[in-house]
């Protein structure tokens, strides 16, 4: 039965109450938990007068500071509008090699564009822009698509084989081994003499020469006679020692065999003008500390 | 344990894992082809093992009418391994996870083993059934000795147990086939939600019978959370999973919410799955055990009942702070932030009286780990739900949201109070129930308390660092009014500390590992000394039939 004790340690009485040995102290609630309940409902009501706070069927109290979240967000995204304008809207006049030309500008452009950079571009080119098998390295001045202003502004726009772009960059290497349109002895040849041409004793004199037939009758619309590529057709020159997709004989072997798609997506409805020509005028100084 | 049965719960038993074994051959035979027909499989193999254990069991003899004046402490047994097991295996696939967050790559090619898939792995495992099975067990401890009464049948909290750790288990298995409905804590699809309903009414019936039962005239605070945890996570459960199955034989289904609307019931669920498993529940095993290890009265009975209607009363309402500058109309995301920050001084209210009751004690704290587990385990419960509050102040979670921070909180109270309040409260109670003086080695107790410890404090405080560092990466600019650090730098800054936190992690999964071998041992010497030891307390008698 309840039999209250005091409590030698605190001196405070139990409850009487016994849960399997288990004694409650009847210890009033400190005032300093009312005074904190106090201050926080305090709080609590001080913040629904002046914010958006309760239900009121199909609407709810709008509060006296009639703040909403669009109201904030636009406040925040005009802040930062006026905060860029200055650099921005000269960027957006100026030509790509104007403001390359001004240190300043410059200066900004590296600020800004190392990050969009590394946010958009980087998962297929790489942080240091330097690219991987299959997507261009953009700091060694060796350019698919040209290395002017505009021929990257451009690629940037529409991007190449993007299907979403309708005025898309479009090129292709066909599939030579796999549509069957070269034989298996045609193929190792071209590839030797595709080989040959930045390395000339990539094989025999004889693989060499037949390769080279066969390279002037199905890959010289595309390649260019000599193999030194066409920036129309998005084809790479062969004779220098930059690959694409890789110059060992087993990664060449496959190029021809299997063809090749390369797809860039198109920026023009992700990235702003101003983005866009910041990041061109990036990359084109990347190519330039290269050289 | 099967010769504590009667023979007509016996026969009850073989004939439940009948039923589940027929559901389980339909399952697999209906849904062929589909994720659905290996989940019969398991569900089959599983009712197999229960109703070979039933008739391993079946012919030993009878139990006499004597069982009814002792407590029915079976089903807390098997509860307290059973949640050892699965912290082993959760506290593993946690510690893989933060490998994984690392090094990326350590996938080998397989779906199974990819993040999306582990990480709700781990946290079912360490949640569902390390922490519920915790729950589950102890529960019925607490509420036959508070009550003084026993459990109003045998079967029922068996029913509960194995139907429980077989929702778990099709759970986890689940995740790793790509069964899940991608709703966090509750990604299980309809049949095991369903299957979940059915366990948690009996348990729910199972508890207040027996506190129909009692024999004290007052109910004591550990059971108002227990029954708070049980009643509050059935409606949750039950709202958040409305869904309908896309057919009666695949395992998919689509939410009977859309847009806004389903992220809010998402969230208002998980917020509550924090405040009524995580935590009412928790805070029920604290009021038993802390008090009963530290050998003192709670400090006050009246802060009990503040705190405790404060917690049940400010938490419904704060589930929409998960959903700070969201497309949730901001009134809502509003009250869900003052409603937060209310939500302190109850929950300081809990942890306080906690603490205050040590007063008079603190020599033992010193002396006696597993008494220092709950200590700790209380001023975890203060920081992390200080940091909660804080964290819900929108200008604040602006900052921490989706960052490491959150994670770091996540595991200030889940290592921090959580676990520590259960390894505490198991070290009490495996002595009582295997009627041993005390653990197997306290110095093993001792060494899982540092590993803890230290385990903690490198996860949170890595996590401090990194989510801020993150958080601020993502809104520095610079003087040109862009941002300063693309994605890619924050994740580049957050490598260290992704593998500080994981060994962290490792030193606190050697914890359980340490406890259940601890735990076997005290077991086996148990054996040895065939329960001669001292009881947990003279039983008061109970008088056969109540
Ligand atoms: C999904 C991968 C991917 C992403 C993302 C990507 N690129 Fe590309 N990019 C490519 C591929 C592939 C090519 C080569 C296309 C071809 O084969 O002609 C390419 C080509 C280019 C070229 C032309 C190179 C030349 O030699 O003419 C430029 C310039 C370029 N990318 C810049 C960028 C920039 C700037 C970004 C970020 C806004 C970006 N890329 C994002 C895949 C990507
Ligand atoms: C229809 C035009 C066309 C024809 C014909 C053509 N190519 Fe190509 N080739 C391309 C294009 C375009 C690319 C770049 C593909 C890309 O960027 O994804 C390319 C790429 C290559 C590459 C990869 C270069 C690198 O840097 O990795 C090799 C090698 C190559 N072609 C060899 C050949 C050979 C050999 C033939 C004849 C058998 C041939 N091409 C015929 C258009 C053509
Ligand atoms: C060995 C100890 C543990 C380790 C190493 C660990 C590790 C992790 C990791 C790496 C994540 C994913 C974080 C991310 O996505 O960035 C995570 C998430 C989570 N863990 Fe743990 N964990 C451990 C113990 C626990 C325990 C004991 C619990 C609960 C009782 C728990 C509950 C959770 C929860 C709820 C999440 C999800 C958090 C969120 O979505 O915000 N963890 N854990
Ligand atoms: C006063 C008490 C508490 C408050 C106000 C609170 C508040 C918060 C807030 C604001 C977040 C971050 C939401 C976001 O930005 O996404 C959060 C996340 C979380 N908290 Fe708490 N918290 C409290 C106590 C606790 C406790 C005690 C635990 C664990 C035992 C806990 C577990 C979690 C978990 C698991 C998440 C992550 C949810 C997710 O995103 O998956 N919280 N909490």
């Amino acid at each position: 039965m309840s039999v209250e004790k005091r409590d030698p340690h605190t001196g405070y009485l139990t409850t009487g109450h016994d849960w399997n040995g288990i004694e409650e102290l009847n210890t009033p609630v400190p005032k300093v938990i009312y005074i904190c309940l106090g201050l926080a409902f305090a709080f609590a009501l001080i913040y629904w007068l002046l914010m958006p706070a309760f239900p009121l069927g199909l609407t709810y109290t709008k509060g006296l500071l009639g703040v909403s979240q669009h109201s904030l967000i636009d406040a925040d995204l005009q802040q930062a509008q006026t905060d860029q304008q200055t650099v921005t809207s000269k960027i957006a006049t100026l030509s790509v090699d104007e403001v390359r030309a001004d240190a300043g500008l410059m200066h900004y452009v590296r600020a800004t564009a190392v990050p969009i950079f590394g946010d958009n571009c980087a998962a297929c080119h790489g942080i240091d822009a330097k690219g991987g098998p299959g997507y261009p390295n953009l700091t060694d001045n060796s350019w698919l698509w040209g290395g002017d202003a505009d021929a990257v502004l451009e690629t940037l726009r529409v991007g190449v084989n993007d299907e979403q772009h309708d005025d898309t960059r479009v090129s292709q290497m066909l599939a030579f081994g796999r549509d069957g349109m070269l034989d298996r002895n045609a193929l190792l040849s071209v590839v030797t003499y595709v080989q040959s041409l930045s390395k000339p004793d990539a094989g025999t004199v004889e693989a060499i020469g037949a390769g080279r037939e066969v390279f002037a009758a199905n890959c010289a619309s595309c390649h260019g006679e000599k193999g030194a590529g066409s920036i129309e057709l998005g084809a790479p020159d062969l004779t220098d020692s930059v690959w694409l997709y890789g110059g060992d004989t087993q990664s060449v072997f496959n190029t021809v065999y299997n063809g090749r798609t390369g797809v860039m997506p198109s920026w023009e409805a992700r990235l702003s003008d101003v983005d866009r020509k910041i990041l061109a005028t990036y990359v084109l100084s990347l190519g330039e500390a290269g050289q | 344990m099967i010769s504590g049965l009667t023979l007509g719960e016996r026969q009850t038993a073989v004939c439940l894992s009948l039923a589940l074994l027929v559901l389980g051959v339909i399952f697999a035979g209906a849904g062929q082809g589909d994720p659905l027909g290996v989940h019969g499989f398991i569900i089959a193999a599983y009712a197999v093992v229960v109703m070979g254990a039933v008739i391993t069991g079946y012919y030993a003899p009878a139990p006499g009418a004597d069982r009814l004046t002792q407590y029915y402490d079976d089903p807390t047994k098997f509860g307290i391994i059973v949640a050892m097991l699965w912290a082993i295996f959760g506290m593993f696939v946690g510690d893989w996870v933060a490998w994984l967050l690392a090094y990326p790559d350590m996938t080998f090619d397989a779906a199974w083993a990819s993040f999306g898939r582990l990480r709700p792995v781990h946290t079912t495992g360490v949640i569902f059934g390390f922490g519920g099975n915790a729950l589950i067990a102890t529960s019925y401890h607490v509420v036959q000795r508070t009550s003084r009464a026993r459990l109003p049948d045998q079967l029922s909290p068996w029913v509960v147990l194995i139907g429980y750790n077989l929702f778990c288990l099709l759970a986890v298995s689940g995740y790793l086939i790509g069964i899940t409905q991608s709703k966090e804590y509750a990604e299980p699809e309809w049949y095991a939600d369903i299957l979940l309903v059915i366990v948690w009414v009996t348990y729910f019936l199972l508890y207040i019978r027996t506190l129909a039962r009692r024999q004290e005239p007052h109910i004591y605070v550990a059971n108002w959370y227990y029954m708070a945890f049980i009643l509050v996570v059935a409606v949750l459960h039950i709202v958040n999973n409305l869904a309908v199955p896309v057919s009666l034989t695949e395992a998919k289904s689509y939410s009977l919410f859309a847009g806004v609307q389903d992220a809010m019931t998402q969230w208002w669920y998980g917020h509550n799955a924090v405040a009524f498993f995580l935590t009412a529940g928790f805070l029920g095993m604290m009021y038993y055990y802390l008090p009963k290890r530290a050998g003192r009265p709670i400090y006050s009975y009246r802060m009990s009942i503040v705190g405790f209607w404060g917690i049940t009363f400010f938490y419904m309402w704060a589930g929409s702070h998960h959903l700070h500058y969201t497309a949730l109309p901001l009134w809502v995301q509003n009250l869900g932030m003052t409603f937060s920050v209310m939500l302190l001084v109850p929950s300081w209210i809990a942890a306080g009286n906690a603490l205050m009751t040590l007063n008079g004690a603190w020599t033992r704290v010193r002396d006696d780990a597993t008494l220092r587990f709950m200590a700790m385990a209380a001023v975890f419960y203060g920081l992390s739900t200080f940091e909660g509050s804080f964290m819900a102040i929108r200008p604040v979670n602006s900052l921490s949201h989706y960052t490491d921070w959150t994670i770091g909180h996540v595991h200030a109270g889940t290592l921090g109070w959580v676990s520590m309040i259960v390894f505490g409260t198991f070290y009490s109670l495996v002595p009582w129930m295997w009627k041993v003086e005390r653990m197997y080695s306290r110095k093993l107790v001792e060494w899982h308390f540092w590993l803890a410890m230290a385990g903690t404090l490198i996860y949170v405080f890595a996590m401090w660092n990194s989510g801020i560092i993150q958080g601020l990466m993502w809104r520095t600019y610079n003087d040109g009014g862009t941002l300063a650090y693309s994605f890619v730098d924050s994740l580049v800054a957050m490598h260290p500390y992704y593998i500080a936190r994981a060994v962290g992690g490792f030193l606190f999964f050697l914890g359980p590992v340490i406890g259940l071998y601890n735990i076997l041992m005290t077991i086996r010497l148990s054996r040895e000394t065939a329960g001669t030891g001292i009881a947990e307390m003279p039983v008061v008698a109970l008088k056969a039939g109540e």
